[in-house]
């Protein structure tokens, strides 16, 4: 027996669009290759050369032919608007995370050339998974960028980042557990690893005496998958011991990009499901929804660690984005982008304010590295700190006319225009328990005396001009949204147009 | 003139934003004559404005996303003219009443301008949206205030108060969105302008739900019964100046809403629900009117007679005729006019005697008699006697209230007479009688700075109830149009009947 030999030409290979993967993977081996040439090189190097191969990266992603169709290296690629779109919000975070590592003072993980290879690596993996609707190659790239993520989270080389890199770790494995076994059901009932093909194989089987049970296998181990990767309840125990073991900006940067990415597979396969009028499926991610965004908001309320709370907060945030997942409409998925494009700054620049007022030892208390005791009477100490974070919360809590509000009325109104008008409410009162726990850190930065330990000498000090670059370029996208939501959301209505949902 | 009304919303911001750079001391003074420029623009918009035109004058239109149907646009009418002109003065009286000493001066002066701007945009805004941006942007520089300026336990209470009206509002913020909706089913094209709105016919069943949603953010901010617990801790916390603007605008953006978004939109459903509206106001008039007798402190009286007061206000709205109505708009300008007043005055004696309970004072009238005089024509005001400025919206309000219930009007003309109790009881305790404590006796009457911002309002308590025309012209003509379309609108031959208005009167 041979396997027929096919003819394959360079033009069917379309192997540019491997174009923008590579560039990172070859970034990163640059920045090794550097290392064993001469030791000892300052981190400003690394850093620029990643912003570097990053906007280089960003030139090739946006440079690639896209459509519904465009496949690519073996079929296995899809680049649709999904794909670029999704890559470019990726690469703007991963360019706006990476100056934080220059900080004014010494933190150790920045000066290994290993920190921003990893880093590359992991960018290469998240653009493989957000391209592709072959299973396998959805699954390569979710390991290449996990695995490099726990060991970027251990690098910060404290007690409790070992302990959040193995927990990480653990939750991913069996995630990815949950992941291969879900995709074996998949093929074992469609005979293929492609979302295209996976699609219309199912639908032609859909009458036949125990296929629910198949779907309800396989899309029941999928859900679980993304549900670890996205924290949703009740997986989402680990999310905040590995936000707290991580450092600020790293977490900042967690909550936002490999959920972006979970977040476009998930579209991929749930919006398939939901396609193929499976209403189960449907009804499972609302139910998971409404509870991770209640659940999360409720045990935020009593967090006393701002890092922790804002932890909860991001999982709360997820559960009201993964609404748009089971609505499934364009609006919804526009929204999705929106949502998560706005939310990106502001939840990057509340990090970052955490990580300019870090210290090297925890002065309040011994459990916790910010708890809210260390904002008390910010404003007294650092006024414009205590401004820009509660401009973030503010936000955050989606106070109009700042970002966040308008991707969670473009979301409610989503939602309002599938017919769901309950579950638009609840997400209304759940943004109103949210502003509790917002507020109380405004409350404690602005309208509290400052506590005996701190003062100007003891605290706040890492601050560094790229930094104030990244924490100024934030609070501008933060504050200035109303003017140029319009376009954003034309751009990403016009990428949601241009992808394929494997129908 | 032609844009006068963003230069009207956004002046104050703007001078807020560049008053960071203004020295402490000079930071009063930056306040007041910004304040007073507002007002100044406030006023030459009254003296271009077209009395003769019910509709939307000034207009400006600017789409934000076009996509979605947001669009910046602005326009004011008789019923939102005179509410923008008394924003400023309060403003400006309230910043001219802020001690040299306060702390922190300038924070409250940027709160206070960044707060008028929040105002003013409430009341002009004709797109959802931004009235929705202006409406939610209006709590942060209160929590503001409340929490740094306030009592004892002012967190507590900031927090309430931005808490229940959040909640509150994000349920209207669903009823918005659908209202878009199901604007969008109808026409095809997304809009959140209240014009296009107005002409959109829904079923009944569609109008109570969106009235609920609505309900929900208005009549917390009112605050009508059973609602209104976040407003007597709020005053009791808040600092003088907190109160005032709290009192005098920030509530009325409840009752506007009332009248610029359920009324002409949902006419089928406000009806339907008039019954429900009037048996809460009746009971908050008259409920909160015992409680404010059975207070110990000035301030809580004050600010229980004020939420008594809101009552009346409800009831006219919802009476559905032109008396009631236009009598309810008026009584709006009137209760932020004297209820302001009678804040600043209970802010006058705490300042100087650090107490605001009734039994520690007694014997000021002849301690400080020029105080006293004010309070009495503040306090005639608000229980409504003739030739006063209170009396004007009452009569109106319970005029029109007559026309749909007799039983109500007597039950809410009572009010009146409780209103008298307790505002007299307050009176009586706290001016006549023996002096109770000696350093009372050495109590300062009113100084330079407290007569000038108390005695333009009692100039306008006595001019406006005695000619009140120049105010009420364009008021009613507005308030015609506002229920001519209602009844054009609306799809239920009761609806028709029960909004009272002679087609004849209106040109």
């Amino acid at each position: 027996m041979f396997i027929d030999p096919k003819n394959i030409t360079m033009d069917v290979l379309n192997l540019t669009t491997l174009m923008p993967m590579l560039i990172a993977i070859g970034g990163g081996l640059v920045i090794l290759t550097i290392d064993l040439i001469k030791e000892n090189i300052h981190k400003s190097l690394y850093v620029m050369l990643t912003i570097l191969i990053l906007v280089i990266d960003l030139g090739a992603t946006l440079g690639l032919n896209f459509g519904p169709n465009e496949k690519g290296f073996f079929d296995v690629m899809l680049i649709d608007g999904l794909a670029i779109l999704s890559q470019v919000l990726i690469l703007v975070a991963s360019v706006l995370f990476i100056p934080l590592a220059l900080t004014s003072k010494r933190f150790h993980e920045y000066s290994y050339p290993e920190f921003f290879a990893l880093f590359l690596f992991m960018i290469a993996g998240f653009q493989f998974m957000v391209s592709s609707d072959n299973l396998i190659l959805i699954f390569i790239g979710l390991e290449t960028a996990s695995l490099s993520l726990y060991t970027l989270i251990a690098m910060h080389n404290r007690h409790n980042s070992f302990e959040a890199a193995v927990k990480y770790f653990t939750m991913g494995a069996l995630a990815a557990g949950f992941f291969t076994m879900g995709s074996a059901i998949l093929y074992g009932i469609s005979g293929s690893l492609e979302l295209y093909q996976i699609a219309p194989a199912i639908q032609s089987r859909m009458g036949e005496p125990g296929m629910m049970m198949f779907l309800l296998g396989g899309a029941g181990l999928l859900l679980t998958a993304f549900a670890f990767k996205l924290s949703l309840f009740p997986f989402h125990t680990w999310a905040p011991d590995v936000y707290e073991g991580a450092s600020a900006p790293l977490a900042g940067y967690m909550s936002v990009v490999p959920k972006v990415a979970a977040f476009v597979v998930s579209m991929r396969i749930f919006e398939m499901f939901i396609e193929l009028q499976i209403e189960w499926v449907q009804t499972m991610i609302i139910i998971l929804a409404v509870l991770t965004m209640t659940l999360a908001n409720l045990m935020a309320l009593v967090q006393e660690d701002v890092k922790r709370m804002l932890a909860y907060s991001s999982i709360s945030h997820a559960g009201f984005v993964m609404v748009a997942i089971a609505l499934a409409t364009e609006k919804a998925n526009t929204g999705i982008f929106l949502y998560y494009g706005l939310f990106m700054f502001t939840n990057l620049g509340a990090f970052a304010m955490l990580w300019v007022s870090r210290h090297k030892h925890r002065v309040h208390h011994a459990r916790y590295d910010h708890p809210y005791e260390k904002f008390s009477g910010m404003v007294k100490i650092m006024p414009m700190g205590a401004v820009v974070m509660g401009l973030f919360m503010l936000s955050l809590a989606g106070v109009p006319p700042f970002s966040v509000f308008w991707g969670k009325v473009y979301l409610m109104s989503a939602t309002i225009d599938a017919g769901y008008i309950w579950l638009a409410i609840i997400m209304g009162l759940n943004s109103a328990i949210a502003a509790y726990y917002y507020l109380k850190l405004i409350v404690y930065m602005f309208l509290r005396e400052p506590t005996e330990q701190v003062t100007k000498e003891t605290t706040y000090y890492n601050v560094s001009k790229p930094l104030l670059t990244i924490l100024g370029l934030a609070v501008f996208v933060t504050v200035g949204s109303i003017f140029y939501v319009d376009p954003l959301i034309e751009y990403i209505t016009e990428m949601m147009r241009a992808t394929n949902f494997g129908i | 003139m032609d844009h006068i009304l963003s230069i009207l919303i956004f002046f104050p911001a703007v001078a807020g934003i560049l008053g960071f750079v203004v020295d402490k001391g000079s930071a009063k003074a930056y306040g007041v004559s910004v304040a007073a420029v507002e007002l100044i623009l406030a006023l030459g918009l009254w003296a271009s404005f077209d009395i003769t035109n019910p509709g939307m004058q000034f207009t400006e239109l600017i789409p934000i996303i076009s996509q979605f149907g947001i669009s910046y646009n602005v326009g004011v009418d008789g019923i939102s003219l005179f509410i923008v002109i008394m924003a400023a003065l309060i403003t400006l009286l309230g910043i001219i009443l802020l001690r040299d000493d306060t702390k922190n001066m300038k924070n409250m002066i940027v709160s206070l301008l960044f707060l008028e701007m929040t105002m003013v945009g409430v009341f002009l805004a004709l797109d959802a949206i931004i009235f929705y941006l202006f409406w939610e942007l209006s709590l942060v520089p209160m929590l503001y205030i409340i929490g740094a300026w306030g009592g004892p336990t002012r967190v507590y209470a900031a927090v309430k108060f931005f808490l229940y009206t959040f909640a509150g509002s994000l349920v209207m913020l669903v009823g918005l969105l659908a209202m878009a909706y199901l604007f969008h089913l109808q026409s095809g094209v997304w809009s959140f302008n209240l014009l296009d709105w107005y002409t959109l016919k829904l079923t009944t069943d569609q109008q109570f739900w969106l009235f609920l949603a609505f309900f929900a953010g208005f009549a917390i901010k009112v605050p009508m019964f059973p609602f209104h617990t976040w407003l007597p801790h709020a005053h009791g916390q808040a600092p003088t100046i907190g109160s005032v603007i709290l009192a005098a605008v920030l509530l009325k953006m409840g009752t506007y809403g009332f009248v610029r978004f359920s009324l002409p939109i949902l006419p089928d459903a406000s009806v339907t629900f008039t019954p429900f509206i009037m048996a809460l106001s009746l009971i908050m008039v008259v409920y909160t009117a015992m409680v404010a007798f059975a207070q110990k402190d000035m301030k809580q009286v004050i600010a229980y007679s004020s939420v008594s007061h809101m009552g009346i206000i409800m009831i006219g709205v919802f009476a559905m005729n032109a008396e009631g109505l236009g009598g309810s708009i008026f009584l709006m300008l009137s209760h932020g006019i004297v209820s302001g007043a009678l804040f600043m005055l209970v802010g006058v004696i705490y300042e100087r005697t650090g107490t605001k309970i009734m039994d520690e004072f007694g014997g000021l009238a002849a301690v400080m008699p020029v105080y006293a005089t004010v309070f009495g024509v503040m306090l005639m005001a608000s229980v409504g006697l003739p030739l006063t400025i209170g009396f004007v919206g009452e009569f109106l309000v319970l005029l029109g209230f007559y026309k749909v219930s007799v039983v109500g009007t007597i039950i809410a003309g009572s009010t009146i007479i409780i209103g008298s109790v307790y505002m007299l009881a307050l009176f009586k305790k706290s001016f006549f009688g023996p002096v109770r404590h000696e350093k009372n006796l050495g109590l300062k009457d009113l100084d330079r700075r407290e007569l000038t911002a108390l005695l333009p309002l009692v100039a306008i308590v006595v001019w406006l109830g005695v000619y009140p025309k120049p105010v009420l012209e364009p008021i009613d003509n507005s308030v015609k149009a506002l229920l001519v379309q209602m009844e054009n609108h609306a799809q239920l031959e009761s609806t028709k009947e029960a909004i009272i208005v002679s087609k004849k009167e209106v040109k």
